[in-house]
């Protein structure tokens, strides 16, 4: 692993906001941090980066123990939330900081701030100053100052979170691309699922100051393995005290009495419609149906549950009130510590019986 | 369209401030016309007071000797309290050893040290070069401390992670930051040098608008007073002027407006 932290732990006075944090990051990989507000991403981050010490525990970056490296020494490149652009110096100054530091000559500062505007997009900049750039432009001058000295690895504290959701989605797609680009070991934190999903190589879920889960974003999305991670990715509607009895296709499972269930993996159909696995199918009725643009989000109630699902809209469609049929093809069960994934029986046997 | 444009025109005269001038006059000549020339005298007769004072040229030197004196203490508050503030707002040992003389010190007016200084800096220049000093330094340090310990962490931390060292920072991050502080400061300063101008120059001085302001009531010579007292407002005025035209001009980048 290229990077490597063991066991790190980390208190605010009485408070943890790192407990016994493990994780590595292979090189060149691009890693996403996510987690709610406040469940320690950017301490993990400004420990890694030397701006905060932990208390307890180790940090390796490329086999070399960090501990007592300090921020100036770690070669880090760090992009704030907030940019932390420096206001008095022009693009140009921003984006030479750290290599006058290093001492490179004039030319080669100024060709390497020329080639870094253009990777960033920014062709011809040099010279304005950071409050004459819009949000998404500061992004990416603080992008390529930190990239500026060629740091061993790139840490982003939501480095998206202040701009507006448009711009948003296009940066995403373009660091991504940058950072493969480049080729510096990544680390990115975020509280949007969809961010992290879209763009990051790897998960590591974080809550109340420890990880949950570390995987692929399909790896934790198909198979989450805490209660956490569960309920906390997707829309899930949770189901308590064994109701998922209520659903065909699952038995009750000793121990796990709590459910989450993603509105993908409810499938509804009208009431008249032929299917696929007619006993897995439950009758529900329509409670709410939310127009989406392409698709409805439909709440169904089924055996006195509740369930929300996405419909597709054909020519139809459904509307409150409407009989239907409801199948649900997996769900997430969970007991204190562990979170199972289960496929609808009917399934099962319907695969063995096909084959 | 006609009415817009006069609407536009008074809207610069009004901000032109000249309102307040023409009320002031109008105010003192209605005043004045109450009183007997030596108790309030009239704009006409001040005029005439500062015509005779300009024509023999004590006005004229006054002025000169009383800025030079403000420039001269001025100057050297900046040179001592800018890089003094600067220490004690980014060093906390500094502050803690420094900060409670401030405080105590800065409530003090420099009026309260007139005899003092008198005893110790003698009845030359430097008295009241030393009071005027006095006056400016603290203000100065105040805001030049206030500005130092509001620079943006973010700044300096990104400054490090560049790889810049605590020096290296402090002069490229903490003190560009503080800049618009430290230009109130400076500004603070100025007006602070003019204020006390009179004070320093009631020392045993023999030239200067304040000694003009101070010696005339000797003479019954209100209206000389009161145009002492209209060229320090005067004066005080252009020099702040001029100070925000460069600070403008200089510091924008600074963010000094
Ligand atoms: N310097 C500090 N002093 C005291 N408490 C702190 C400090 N820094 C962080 N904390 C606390 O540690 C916890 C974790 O903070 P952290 O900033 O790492 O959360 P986060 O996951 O980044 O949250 P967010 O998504 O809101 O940025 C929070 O409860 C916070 O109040
Ligand atoms: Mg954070």
């Amino acid at each position: 692993m290229y990077i490597e932290l063991k066991n790190i732990n980390k208190s605010f006075g009485n408070f943890k906001a790192s407990q016994d944090v493990s994780f590595g990051v292979e090189k060149g990989k691009l890693v996403a941090l996510l987690g709610p507000s406040g469940s320690g991403k950017t301490t993990i981050l400004r420990m890694l980066a030397g701006l905060e010490h932990q208390d307890g525990g180790d940090i390796y970056i490329d086999g070399k123990l960090v501990n007592d490296v300090s921020v100036q020494d770690r070669e880090i490149g760090f992009v704030f939330q907030s940019y932390a652009l420096f206001p008095y110096l022009t693009v140009a100054g921003n984006i030479a900081y750290g290599m006058k530091i290093k001492k490179k000559s004039r030319q080669e500062i100024e060709e390497k701030v020329k080639y870094l505007l253009n990777l960033v997009g920014l062709p011809g900049l040099e010279s304005r100053y950071p409050d004459q750039l819009s949000g998404g432009q500061r992004q990416r001058v603080a992008f390529a100052r930190a990239l500026a000295t060629e740091p061993q690895l790139l840490l982003l504290d939501e480095p998206f979170a202040a701009i507006d959701a448009k711009v948003r989605k296009e940066l995403r797609r373009w660091l991504k691309e940058l950072i493969e680009e480049v080729g510096v070991t990544s680390i990115f934190v975020t509280h949007d699922q969809d961010e992290a999903v879209e763009v990051a190589d790897e998960l590591i879920i974080t809550n109340e100051g420890r990880v949950e889960q570390i995987g692929t974003p399909f790896d934790i999305y198909r198979n989450p393995k805490t209660p956490f991670v569960a309920q906390f990715i997707g829309e899930s509607v949770i189901l308590r005290d064994y109701e998922y009895e209520k659903i065909r296709g699952y038995k009750k499972q000793e121990g796990a009495s709590s459910a989450a269930i993603r509105p993908e993996f409810v499938k509804v159909v009208p009431a008249d419609s032929d299917v696929e696995y007619p006993n897995g199918y439950m009758d529900g009725v329509v409670a709410h149906a939310d127009f989406r643009g392409s698709n409805l989000e439909l709440t169904v109630e089924v055996n006195g549950l509740e369930l929300k699902a996405e419909y597709v809209l054909d020519e139809k469609g459904l509307k409150k009130g409407d009989p239907v049929k409801v199948f649900v093809s997996r769900l997430y069960t969970f007991d204190e510590k562990n979170a199972y994934t289960v496929i609808n029986s009917s399934l099962q046997t319907g695969e063995i019986y096909y084959i | 369209m006609e009415r817009k444009k006069q609407g536009m025109i008074l809207l610069k005269v009004l901000k032109s401030g000249i309102v307040a001038w023409i009320l002031l006059v109008l105010v003192w000549r209605f005043g004045a016309a109450f009183y007997t020339d030596d108790f309030l005298p009239g704009p006409w007769v001040t005029l005439k007071g500062a015509a005779a004072l300009v024509a023999d040229g004590a006005l004229g030197t006054d002025i000169l000797v009383s800025l030079l004196r403000v420039i001269k203490g001025w100057l050297l508050g900046l040179i001592f309290a800018i890089p003094v503030g600067l220490l004690i707002g980014n060093f906390k040992t500094a502050g803690y050893i420094f900060e409670p003389f401030l405080n105590f010190f800065r409530f003090v007016p420099a009026i309260g040290f007139i005899t003092l200084f008198l005893l110790w800096f003698g009845v030359g220049e430097s008295s009241k070069v030393a009071l005027i000093f006095y006056a400016v330094i603290f203000p100065v340090m105040v805001n030049t401390i206030a500005g130092v310990r509001s620079v943006d962490e973010a700044l300096i931390e990104a400054s490090e992670s560049l790889g810049a060292n605590k020096a290296r920072t402090f002069f490229t991050v903490v003190v560009p930051s503080a800049v618009p502080n430290i230009f109130t400061g400076v500004r603070l300063g100025l007006s602070g040098a003019i204020t006390c101008i009179v004070a320093a120059e009631m020392l045993a001085a023999s030239e200067g608008v304040g000694y003009l302001i101070y010696t005339s009531r000797l003479y019954y010579r209100t209206d000389w007073i009161f145009t002492g007292i209209f060229t320090l407002g005067i004066i005080g005025f252009i020099a702040d002027k001029l100070l925000q035209l460069v600070g403008r001009k200089w510091l924008c980048r600074f963010a000094v407006r």
